[in-house]
């Protein structure tokens, strides 16, 4: 196991490098810079500002600085926020964007697990269908649509809680529900196909006939299979949904990561765009690794491979 | 039975699990019908206010945007502060000026109680050294062209002078300070009296983090901010909030009645008409159009149309045919349908415009207008050879993606079709693409809008004087350039108008661009803030502003 984890390791370092070297020429290939501004600069002021953040050097002089500092742990200043470096600015929205995505999991997991495997279990029933339309409808509406809908009925209809803002523990509940929602219903049809399968093999009928309770058929044997689907998808559904959603984070001004992935590409703020791509690379790799491991856990069969 | 009874407690789980996990929650955290944030405001004197997007930086001579300014304006004061109804110089550093009879020199005097919020005394060498901060080339500040009418300014900041001593800055003692214009500059208090180029910095604070004259500086985070204005920063939460608190050594402080104020950094429009419905905002930085019906009806008394100095129009590009031809451009003028446009699908009480500068800038209103005459339209586009349109090739008309700029354009789009027959091909770009096409005269008909630096006709019209940074549609006129440095040169203020008429007669024959219509602020306030009126630059000195909500309020 640790020669695999080690190996895995060692995979990710030219993974990364590919990733920041695309990235860093793919963004200066976009037309306008970080001072493209609609009042126009005078060339004097704008030649200053690009000596003072290094854009007057030759673009692989540019690459090699950053690569350079990038080995020192550091991101650059942003382009944009004058004052912030992009190293400042992630560890700033991070924590934010991870407590939503734990809460948004977690509904995600008891939502869609419970649907996924009621579901299953009475496959073909009305409880079945009704759960699977939900699930289709959490996955046809869009976040954008959903989070609207639920500000309008809690937060200005009932006035429960907060239409947005990040102040309270109140303001937390109906972007996790958002979030999790979406992924609520993608995990319960995952977890319905997983468990049919399961619920269908020979060492469950087994398990029937030995008369063991049906409790213990679901938790101990079937679930422990029935879920490698939903595992494989939570790989890097949990390095999506803990950088955080851009259309969350907006619908609910919540001061996280996601928004920036996207205003950092509008302003052209070079840097940005690229610690924002590298940080969510790393979460993506360390997802996949840990869920290769617990997949590993759940799959005897894959311990011979 | 059992199974039947199973399938009962499923279903029961099913909806605990739906409807008991928020219930559930929200009996832990408290939910229900509870005092709002501005209700607890109202009691505490703290205003709530949206401010747009994220503030790029709070150094005055680095931001740009007007989201910033609005909260410079609670943290820095210049040497004059603006009057809250009408925005006209009132004295703010400096308790009195004169201004020379040829009006090319201004002297200020300081007064003694101005301090700094560390206590320091605020005397004219802080301007002065705010002043070659701000002029220093290192720097790179994008409003440095601000300070461009006092003399030599400008050669300093290009680096032609090294010598700062040459520059229209002159300490006449600690609290005299006194400058010399390169030409009388009559707008000039009402650009001292607000702009954040205008504004001093405390020199010693920003060299304890950083050299003064490079920019990345961190002096402006909360706790080292030190600033002179009526309020001092309590707090900077990237993209969550800004709090501003009551300033202790302001030398106003007696007049400011406000405690805080939040400036909430909300982007979405949409978002930020919610959190002002759900009572989390006293005033809103804009409404979405679609909501801009829904208030008039329900909530008219929070729905607030201000005029603003702005001018939508479009730009030609006139290096290239058939734009290149003046009657073609004209023809494409006169056949817009201001009124409709502004009637039935803006919405938002905007102007149609038939000129460029908005009408009443600084007693400035231009006498040439445009006006709309579809029979002279097609006679001017028969005439450059392409009778009832034929011939005549498809262009293309550029906005950046956005969904108002579209509904225009296609409105725009029917018009030309309707009234001359003539094809237009739309074409949207991302912002900063849009940008560069523009700059790099890569389109032949172009959105586009001007919103003013500060109230004068300069600000719109000398734009296009030839090769201007801001011309962005190759258009060139000799009889135009001279005009506006005429302009410049003029001492009386009636006769400076004239040349102005005259400039813009010019630029309305010509036409290298096509006023649509002029700007209005539509956004919504609580009726409790009180000290805050409908201002040409929507700023709002909040030294003035206070909370006073009246019993029985609806909303």
């Amino acid at each position: 196991m640790l020669r695999f984890i080690a190996k895995r390791f060692l995979e990710t370092i030219p993974v990364l490098f590919v990733i920041v070297t695309l990235t860093f020429f793919m963004v200066r290939l976009a037309p306008g810079g970080p001072f493209t501004t609609e009042k126009s600069i005078p060339p004097e002021i704008q030649k200053k500002l690009e000596a003072y953040y290094g854009l007057n050097k030759p673009l692989y002089h540019q690459y090699l600085d950053y690569i350079g500092n990038l080995l020192k742990g550091d991101l650059g200043p942003s382009f944009k926020y004058a004052t912030w470096s992009v190293n400042e600015l992630i560890w700033s929205a991070f924590p934010v964007s991870l407590e939503l995505g734990c809460y948004a999991l977690a509904i995600a997991l008891i939502l869609g697990l419970g649907a996924g495997v009621i579901a299953s279990l009475r496959q073909n029933s009305a409880a079945d269908h009704m759960s699977m339309s939900l699930a289709m409808i959490g996955i046809c509406v869009p976040t954008f649509v959903m989070g609207p809908l639920l500000i309008l009925v809690f937060g200005l209809g009932l006035g429960w809680v907060n239409a947005s803002g990040w102040d309270s523990a109140r303001d937390r509940i109906l972007p996790a529900l958002t979030l999790g929602f979406v992924y609520a219903a993608y995990i319960a049809r995952l977890t319905r196909g997983g468990m049919l399968e399961i619920l269908n093999q020979d060492f469950i009928r087994t398990a029937h006939a030995k008369g063991a309770p049906p409790i213990r058929i679901i938790f101990k044997h079937a679930l422990k299979g029935g879920l490698l689907p939903v595992v494989a998808f939570l790989g890097p559904a949990i390095a999506d949904i803990i950088t955080g959603s851009f259309v969350v984070e907006t619908i609910f001004q919540i001061p996280g990561l996601g928004r920036f992935f996207v205003t950092a590409a509008f302003n052209r703020d070079y840097t940005m765009v690229l610690g924002t791509v590298l940080f969510y690379a790393v979460l993506i790799i360390a997802c996949n690794l840990a869920v290769d491991i617990v997949q590993v856990w759940l799959n005897p069969k894959l311990r011979f491979e | 039975m059992q199974p039947r009874r199973r399938r009962n407690s499923s279903w029961r789980g099913r909806i605990c699990l739906f409807f008991g996990v928020p219930l559930l929650v929200c009996s832990l955290t408290g939910c229900g019908k509870h005092e709002t944030r501005v209700e607890a405001g109202d009691r505490e004197q703290i205003l709530y206010e949206g401010n747009g997007g994220e503030p790029q930086e709070l150094d005055p001579y680095v931001v740009t945007g007007v989201s910033e300014q609005r909260i410079l304006m609670t943290l820095l004061e210049g040497l004059l502060s603006q009057d809250p109804v009408d925005l006209h110089p009132v004295p703010g550093v400096a308790e009195r000026w004169d201004i020379s009879p040829d009006g090319k020199t201004y002297t200020f005097y300081l007064r003694k109680t101005a301090r700094w919020s560390n206590g320091d005394p605020v005397t004219a060498h802080d301007f002065l050294e705010s002043y070659k901060r701000i002029l220093t080339p290192s720097l790179a500040s994008e409003y440095s062209y601000m300070l461009f009418p006092v003399k030599n300014a400008e050669a300093y900041n290009q680096g032609k002078i090294a010598d700062f001593n040459q520059v229209g800055f002159k300490v006449l003692d600690d609290y005299t300070f006194q400058f010399t214009l390169e030409n009388p500059t009559p707008y000039l208090l009402s650009v001292i009296n607000y702009h954040s180029a205008w504004m001093p910095v405390h020199l010693p604070t920003i060299r304890e983090y950083g050299d003064p004259y490079l920019r990345g500086s961190k002096w402006t985070r909360a706790g080292r901010f030190v600033g002179n204005g009526p309020f001092v920063l309590a707090k900077w939460q990237v993209n969550d909030v800004i709090v501003v608190k009551k300033s202790p050594t302001y030398w106003d402080r007696d007049r400011v009645r406000l405690n805080e104020i939040h400036f909430l950094p909300i982007e979405s429009d949409e978002t930020e008409e919610h959190a002002f419905r759900a009572g989390q905002l006293h005033v809103t930085e804009t409404l979405p159009l679609t909501k801009i019906d829904f208030y008039r009806k329900d909530y008219p008394n929070l729905l607030h149309i201000d005029p603003y100095l702005g001018t939508y129009f479009y730009r030609f590009n006139v290096t290239k045919p058939p734009m290149n031809d003046k009657r073609v451009r004209r023809a494409l003028a006169l056949t817009i349908d201001r009124e409709s446009l502004v009637k039935n699908v803006l919405r938002g009480g905007q102007l149609p415009a038939f000129c460029l500068t908005p009408p009443g800038t600084a007693g400035y209103t231009c006498r040439t207008q445009l006006h709309e005459d579809i029979a002279e339209a097609k006679r001017l586009l028969g005439e450059a050879g392409y009778p009832d349109g034929k011939n005549f090739p498809t262009i293309e008309l550029l906005y950046n993606t956005l969904e108002g700029h579209r509904i225009i354009a296609e409105s725009i789009q029917q018009m030309w079709k309707k009234n001359l027959g003539i094809d237009v091909r739309l074409v949207n770009q991302e912002w900063k693409v849009y940008l560069d096409s523009q700059r790099t005269l890569n389109y032949q008909i172009c959105r586009a809008s001007w919103i003013g630096d500060y109230v004068d006709p300069n600000t719109f019209l000398d734009m296009f004087v030839t090769g201007g940074g801001n011309n962005e549609t190759g258009w060139s006129s000799p009889g135009y350039d001279r005009l506006i440095a005429e302009a410049a040169r003029t001492a009386d203020p009636q006769q400076r108008l004239e040349v102005f008429q005259r400039a813009e007669a010019i630029l309305l024959d010509e036409l290298p661009i096509i006023p649509i219509y002029f700007y209005t602020h539509v956004y919504a306030r609580r009726t409790e803030v009180k000290g805050w009126y409908p201002t040409i630059l929507d700023y709002h000195p909040y030294q003035y502003v206070y909370l006073e909500p009246t019993a029985n309020q609806s909303h």
